[in-house]
């Protein structure tokens, strides 16, 4: 875990310095290219086999362009990304489809990711049709098996999208997200979209299914409390970079990003002695625009640790010890309880 | 949506003895199209419209058979039926009688009823024909163009925008001698077959850019949904993708256009023939009529009123079966 460039047989993905940039093109009949949003900027991670990285950061940080560019949904600018020791980086679309198999992904928003026009056994049934995977006992009854596994009443087979809830679309999208028993899973922010009395079924559901297959997840979230409950390992990013990365009591007990750090004071204590005691770290301001990165370490606009060596110098991420990361020129010092 | 009338049949566990092929396809959930279809059905002007439609479309095919059981024929010259002189029909409403129920032409004393259903079957034929084409093209650009965004978006745009620069009407009647020889050259039947032909092929070409940007505006926004994407990355085709996952839901616009569409081309088909761009005599359609009986509207004014009021019917009954039609598709559209 330590040096981002051994290759461990253990390891189901493997990223090292992914970069997807989106260029900006001017308007007009002949379109310039007049700028870059580097959506990701080199981020490197490892999943090991049969378990969960969280990734987390606030909305347009980059982290579901990351999930993504894993399965090679957004283009990658450089980097490379191995799956299972596979360099996928450069295959064509046609080599590509084989290892479809092997991840998958579980979409955000259960409306807009199942096809309204077709039934949920076809929905469910076409990572079958499109692999050319015959299941033993045929298609229909592998269906069945996927509905019953994740919940949902078999018989409703032939009903669409539209007469199911949020919670029950999200599990037909897990259903068919599992149906090739890939070894990974992309899970995009698969709860947000959820009430709160859903979210814990549906992550429950999600670690049964890792319990009984043994597939990875790379879980995208933004909720901490979410991460905390599915991940081993957490890597928080920020406007396209991984700032801090550690194992999950490691990072929630001792947060060595000042940004960490303020992303776990806006956590709630559910006691109200202990809320009022706490002290919050609320950020100012919104993150700096991609397409025009601020110089130094992203974070210095709005971090209260900034002095000048931020504004000029970037810090690279560093191993503080025990796999814990960080990139940060002056981390939290500690145990992180007083941030002065 | 449609909640009321799935959650009765919500049987997990069939009782024994009960046909389960039977619970099971109660359960069979309703699709957009049947929700839309259980709107429609409860439409008045749905129901209006489409009988009118229905019985004009039976007309226009039966007309040989109606024609014939009556005993009149659209070609034949009947010369007991208009004055020898002048050629004025005998008697009133231009000659209307037990044999001519609407009356016969000034000068040559052909069956009016038996020249509208005639000219109808034109009409309808022209119409549908180029709708068809349009719904054809203008849905296989419409995505082709949504879906490549790119080069390949920006060059069909810039063709369709050409297309739609053009006086088309001033084209079709410039063109219409020329071209029609060509079609005849290459086969098709001179005369109307040729003339026809012309008119659909036109009609089509000028007119599915429309469409195709209607269809490439939904494509659009559809390639964005998080289903293509999960096609993607489940290694379909781009075929597929296109084919399966987003023509499916384009069959609300397309089928809400094609439907307005139609009564446009009716009408369209009546001002070429009037312009004596359509359909040559003795072949009769809506506008050849319309365009024969200006001269003689102030003493026979039926000659007008007759072809007007059946153009009038078809092109309204179209229209309003096209607006149910987009209602009953929109999900948003209040239920009524």
């Amino acid at each position: 875990m330590s040096d981002p460039t051994a290759t461990s047989s253990q390891d189901i993905v493997e990223v090292d310095d992914l970069r997807v940039h989106f260029p900006v093109r001017s308007r007009g009949l002949f379109p310039r290219v007049i700028g870059q949003v580097k959506a990701v900027d080199g981020v490197s991670l490892r999943i090991p086999s049969g378990q969960t990285l969280g990734l987390v950061g606030e909305s347009g940080c980059g982290k579901s362009t990351t999930g993504r560019a894993i399965l090679r949904l957004a283009p990658i600018t450089s980097g490379s990304v191995r799956l299972e020791g596979r360099d996928v980086t450069e295959l064509t679309r046609q080599q590509l489809r084989p290892l479809r198999r092997e991840a998958q992904m579980i979409f955000q928003d259960p409306f807009t990711s199942l096809n309204p026009r077709q039934t949920v056994g076809t929905i469910i049934a076409a990572p079958f049709r499109i692999q050319g995977v015959e299941p033993p006992g045929g298609v229909a009854s592998a269906v069945r098996e996927l509905m019953d596994r994740v919940g949902l009443n078999p018989e409703h087979v032939n009903r669409y999208p539209n007469e199911f809830s949020g919670g029950q679309r999200q599990r037909i999208g897990i259903a068919r997200a599992i149906a090739l028993r890939p070894r990974l899973i992309i899970c995009d922010e698969p709860v947000s979209a959820l009430d709160v009395s859903i979210q814990a079924q549906i992550l429950n559901l999600l670690a049964g299914l890792q319990d009984e297959f043994g597939m990875s997840y790379l879980f995208i979230a933004h909720d901490l409390a979410v991460v905390r409950h599915v991940a081993q390992r957490v890597a928080v990013m920020y406007l396209g970079r991984i700032v801090e990365s550690a194992s999950r009591d490691e990072l929630f007990s001792a947060p060595l990003h000042p940004y960490t750090f303020a992303l776990m004071s806006a956590i709630p204590v559910p006691d109200p002695v202990a809320q009022a005691a706490r002290e919050r770290i609320v950020l100012s301001g919104d993150p700096p625009s991609p397409l025009d990165p601020p110089p130094g370490c992203a974070f210095h606009t709005r971090c209260f640790k900034a002095q000048d060596r931020c504004r000029s110098d970037a810090p690279a991420l560093r191993e503080m010890g025990d796999g814990h990361q960080v990139a940060c020129h002056f981390p939290m010092a500690e145990p992180a309880t007083d941030p002065h | 949506m449609g909640g009321e009338a799935v959650s009765s049949v919500d049987v997990s566990a069939p009782e024994p003895g009960v046909d389960v092929e039977a619970a099971e396809r109660e359960i069979a959930g309703r699709s957009l199209t049947q929700i839309a279809w259980s709107r429609l059905r409860r439409d008045r002007t749905f129901i209006i419209s489409s009988i009118v439609l229905i019985v004009i479309l039976l007309l226009a095919l039966l007309a040989p058979l109606i024609t014939s059981l009556l005993g009149v024929d659209p070609y034949s010259l009947d010369k007991e039926a208009i004055d020898e002189a002048g050629g004025k029909p005998v008697g009133p409403w231009g000659g209307a009688s037990v044999e001519h129920p609407l009356g016969v032409e000034w000068g040559t004393g052909r069956d009016i009823l038996a020249r509208l259903l005639y000219g109808l079957r034109v009409s309808l034929l022209i119409a549908f024909s180029a709708t068809v084409l349009v719904v054809v093209l203008g849905t296989l650009f419409g995505i082709i163009s949504g879906y490549s965004r790119g080069w390949v978006d920006g060059f069909l745009g810039r063709f369709m925008d050409l297309i739609l620069a053009f006086p088309f009407l001033l084209i079709i009647i410039a063109l219409s001698g020329s071209l029609t020889q060509r079609l005849t050259d290459l086969g098709i039947p001179e005369g109307n077959a040729s003339r026809i032909t012309y008119l659909i092929l036109v009609l089509g070409i000028f007119g599915w850019p429309y469409l195709a940007r209607i269809v490439r505006g939904e494509v659009l926004s559809l390639r964005e949904r998080e289903f293509v994407e999960s096609a993607v990355s489940l290694g379909a085709s781009t075929p597929r993708i296109l084919f399966r996952e987003i023509l499916p839901n384009l069959w609300a616009p397309i089928l809400v256009y094609a439907t307005l569409l139609l009564p446009v081309y009716v009408a369209v088909e009546a001002v070429l023939s009037f312009l004596g761009v359509g359909v040559l005599p003795p072949e009769p359609s809506f506008g050849a009529m319309l365009a024969d009986s200006v001269q003689y509207f102030t003493l026979i004014p039926s000659y007008l009123f007759i072809p007007g009021t059946l153009l009038v019917i078809v092109v309204v009954a179209f229209n309003l079966l096209g607006d149910s039609v987009r209602d009953a598709l929109d999900p948003k559209a209040a239920h009524r």
